[in-house]
């Protein structure tokens, strides 16, 4: 029984299109949820991944071509969302900062997930004094506000580290973990009754074998919604830091938080451009993350998702084509 | 102790006890809680190639009894041999080797199956746990032979799909496919047909016993359903409160059951006539508390043929009072109740109790009123199991018989556990009878 390189290909993927089933039936509210939210992080992602194209000028670039920008200056031609006071482009801060953004909310989630994944499920399953310690270690970090547990992080790495993105995302890390752990392992705890992982171990399956074939993908569902929720919610605490002054060093790379800090002070004498723009930027991009995972959580979600039972219509039209049918 | 030839599975003396948890003062100074007791003492042997059926009511400890012996369950005392070797304790390595010779086919095809495997890789998981095919195309192969045996024919159309795209039947023969493919030579079936529809449950009975003539297999049939084990049993064992109380051949206990329990069970299958009425006599009261046991056999509370060894006792009385409540009038029942007073004492299986009279009551008010209660109905088995009864003091002292444990002893061609087939507890019963004349 010799099967094609397609079929094989084909019976590969069958559980990643099953997965994927939920989103192409989205209908309604979901569907517009997911697909503005898909639309507004896309445009991000693109600025992100082409900034050296995109962007006019660096992101910390003051002078071209041995002239020196206006401080300040108003929305122009040249500049066209303005100049901040130290003579830097407002859009190519925007535009390079986007990059900054995505890349340490995009560090951030993998770190959370390689940790927070592994551990819950190896809790979760195997309960004990292991359980018990982690629980009792990742309840205490949920004490702790979630931006001063990050500040302290960055504060602590800031020596050792060079890198300010890495130290940013390890920063922010740290606070998203205990939450991926928590959902992973309370949903592994119900579904480590379940008769089929009993079943798994009368076939012989060794606990690793369970975890990964049995339990895994039944506990993942509910992780990538987790994920962009809060990758919308890492997005600010990064902001945040940035505005603290414990975020991305403003030499490594353009940091939409540092400079709403920066701009608070021009506000007071009517100079906008300088902190708009960067607002936008922070509002639009949570918002299009949050949209995303509120959309993914109301498709994947069976508890939320309705499935709409759509009559069918038998029109004569199709009678008509049986008919063609039959005298052809 | 070596089993003979024709010996599968030989259980000895096998117990399973679960313990609660106590209440949070219990765990706080190291109580530990009360054991409920899932399997109590459980002997039998099952023969190579028989359909030995376990019967009984829910929480008699079948399922837990099929699990012992799989060990997915630890066993708490006994053991368990399985060809001639005791497999009790084996250590996990040894146990996974195992699992290639005995399997398991649970109640709830829907949840057994994981939801996110394809028929084929739920079906071909087995034989890459044991390392027992090469390459996925092998795996297939042997996957789709499988299902075409257990009925999934054309095997290439139910490869591909998810448990939730298949019926009831469907999955269960799925399920029956996924143990067999590693030739076992025991299979436990626990209620195997009792989620699926009537017109289903024929053909997967059918199928199971094609499947026992094609590869020689064992069968340890666990079911509530008599109607289905008779056509489907060479031996049924009926359990009760984790202990077996009848084992036989089945032609044996369909014709001639030996157990007041087996014939209150027998009596409970339903007739498809309707308009047929036939005294059902059924057990009184519910199954009883498997953390705390009644005294001598568990039944006795619930037989209607109970006398004086079954192992009368203090939670008995409280149950005979509160049965009479029940028919009383609101008068009657305050009345007595108020002489009765609390009846917490009653709770303690004990064949001695002491209770006080309350209300300005004496002890022989109270002695008057079960005096009315056995007057009322003389033919209760309660009162067999009542040794003596004495006024004191403003209390009746109540003394019952010492319980006799029951055995499990032959009685023409089946085994039942029965004081009425026993001939030292009937003499015993007779002597009790005798020297309480007097009084």
């Amino acid at each position: 029984m010799a099967a094609t390189a397609a079929v094989r290909l084909q019976r590969r993927t069958v559980g990643i299109r099953r997965a994927l089933a939920p989103i192409a039936e989205a209908r309604g509210m979901a569907r517009s949820l997911l697909w503005a939210g898909t639309g507004i992080t896309l445009v991000f992602v693109l600025l992100a991944i082409f900034a050296p194209i995109l962007s006019p000028y660096g992101f910390d670039q003051y002078q071209s071509g041995g002239r020196r920008f206006a401080q300040l200056a108003h929305p122009s031609h040249a500049h066209l969302f303005g100049t901040t006071v130290q003579s830097t482009d407002v859009l190519s801060r925007i535009v390079w900062g986007a990059q900054t953004e995505l890349e340490v909310v995009g560090l951030a989630l993998a770190f959370g997930l390689v940790v927070g994944v592994p551990l819950g499920l190896i809790a979760g399953y195997f309960g004990g004094p292991f359980d018990r310690g982690t629980v009792l270690f990742m309840d205490a970090m949920f004490a702790f506000p979630p931006l001063l547990l990050a500040i302290v992080i960055a504060f602590l790495l800031g020596g050792s580290v060079n890198s300010g993105v890495l130290v940013a995302a390890i920063a922010i890390t740290i606070t998203y973990i205990p939450q991926y752990f928590r959902v992973v392992r309370n949903h592994v705890i119900s579904v480590r009754e379940e008769p089929y992982v009993e079943a798994a171990r009368a076939l012989g399956a060794k606990p690793l074998t369970i975890l990964r074939r049995y339990v895994f993908f039944n506990v993942v569902q509910n992780v990538p919604v987790i994920a962009t929720l809060n990758a919308a919610d890492a997005v600010l605490t990064l902001t945040a830091l940035g505005f603290l002054g414990y975020g991305v060093q403003p030499t490594q790379g353009a940091e939409w938080g540092y400079d709403v800090s920066r701009a608070v002070s021009d506000a007071a004498s009517g100079i906008w451009w300088t902190g708009l723009f960067p607002g936008i930027a922070i509002v639009l991009l949570v918002t299009g993350l949050t949209l995303l995972g509120e959309g993914l959580n109301e498709t994947i979600n069976p508890v939320l998702r309705r499935r709409t039972i759509r009559q069918v219509d038998f029109a004569a039209p199709s009678m008509d084509a049986g008919a063609e049918l039959l005298e052809a | 102790m070596s089993a003979p030839d024709d010996v599968l599975v030989s259980v000895r003396g096998l117990k399973t006890y679960y313990s609660i948890r106590g209440s949070f003062l219990d765990r706080l100074v190291g109580r530990t809680g009360a054991a409920v007791r899932a399997v109590d003492d459980v002997s039998l042997e099952l023969r190579k190639g028989e359909v030995l059926g376990l019967v009984g009511e829910s929480g008699s400890g079948k399922t837990t009894l099929g699990r012992t012996l799989l060990g997915l369950v630890p066993a708490t005392e006994g053991t368990v041999e399985f060809e001639g070797q005791d497999i009790t304790h084996a250590s996990e390595h040894d146990r996974r080797l195992l699992r290639r010779r005995m399997q398991i086919v649970f109640q709830d095809p829907h949840a057994s199956l994981n939801p996110a495997m394809t028929v084929a890789q739920a079906v071909g998981h087995p034989l890459e746990i044991h390392g027992l095919a090469r390459g996925r195309e092998e795996v297939r192969a042997r996957v789709a032979d499988v299902l075409e045996r257990v009925g999934l024919a054309p095997a290439e159309q139910f490869m591909d799909k998810f448990p939730s795209d298949l019926s009831g039947g469907q999955k269960q023969r799925a399920v029956i496919a996924r143990a067999i493919i590693l030739n076992p030579v025991l299979l436990v079936a626990d209620e195997p047909v009792s989620m699926l529809d009537m017109s289903v449950r024929a053909k997967i009975l059918e199928l199971m016993l094609a499947l026992k003539h094609d590869f020689d297999l064992t069968y340890l049939y666990i079911t509530h359903d008599l109607a289905t084990a008779k056509f489907f049993c060479d031996r049924i064992a009926i359990m009760y409160l984790g202990r077996i109380v009848e084992i036989g051949p089945s032609e044996a206990i369909y014709a001639d059951p030996k157990h007041p329990y087996t014939q209150a069970l027998l009596r409970a299958i339903p007739e498809p006539d309707p308009r047929r009425t036939i005294p059902r006599d059924l057990p009184r009261g519910e199954v009883p508390d498997a953390s705390r046991p009644p005294l001598g056999c568990s039944f006795h509370p619930r037989c209607p043929k109970a006398f004086e060894v079954c192992g009368w006792e203090s939670r008995d009385l409280k149950e005979l009072l509160e049965r009479r409540w029940a028919g009383l009038g609101e008068e009657g029942f305050e009345a007595e109740q108020a002489a009765v007073g609390p009846m917490e004492a009653l709770d303690v299986a004990k064949t001695h109790v002491r209770l006080a009279a309350h209300g300005g009551a004496h002890g022989s008010d109270l002695r008057g009123l079960l005096d009315r209660a056995r007057a009322a109905d003389p033919a209760e088995p309660f009162w067999t199991g009542v040794q003596e009864m004495r006024d004191a003091n403003g209390s009746l002292e109540i003394d019952w018989y010492d319980p006799v444990e029951p055995r499990l002893l032959p009685a023409d061609s089946v085994e039942v556990e029965c004081h009425l087939y026993d001939e030292t507890a009937l003499a015993e019963a007779a002597q009790r009878r005798q020297s309480r004349i007097p009084q």
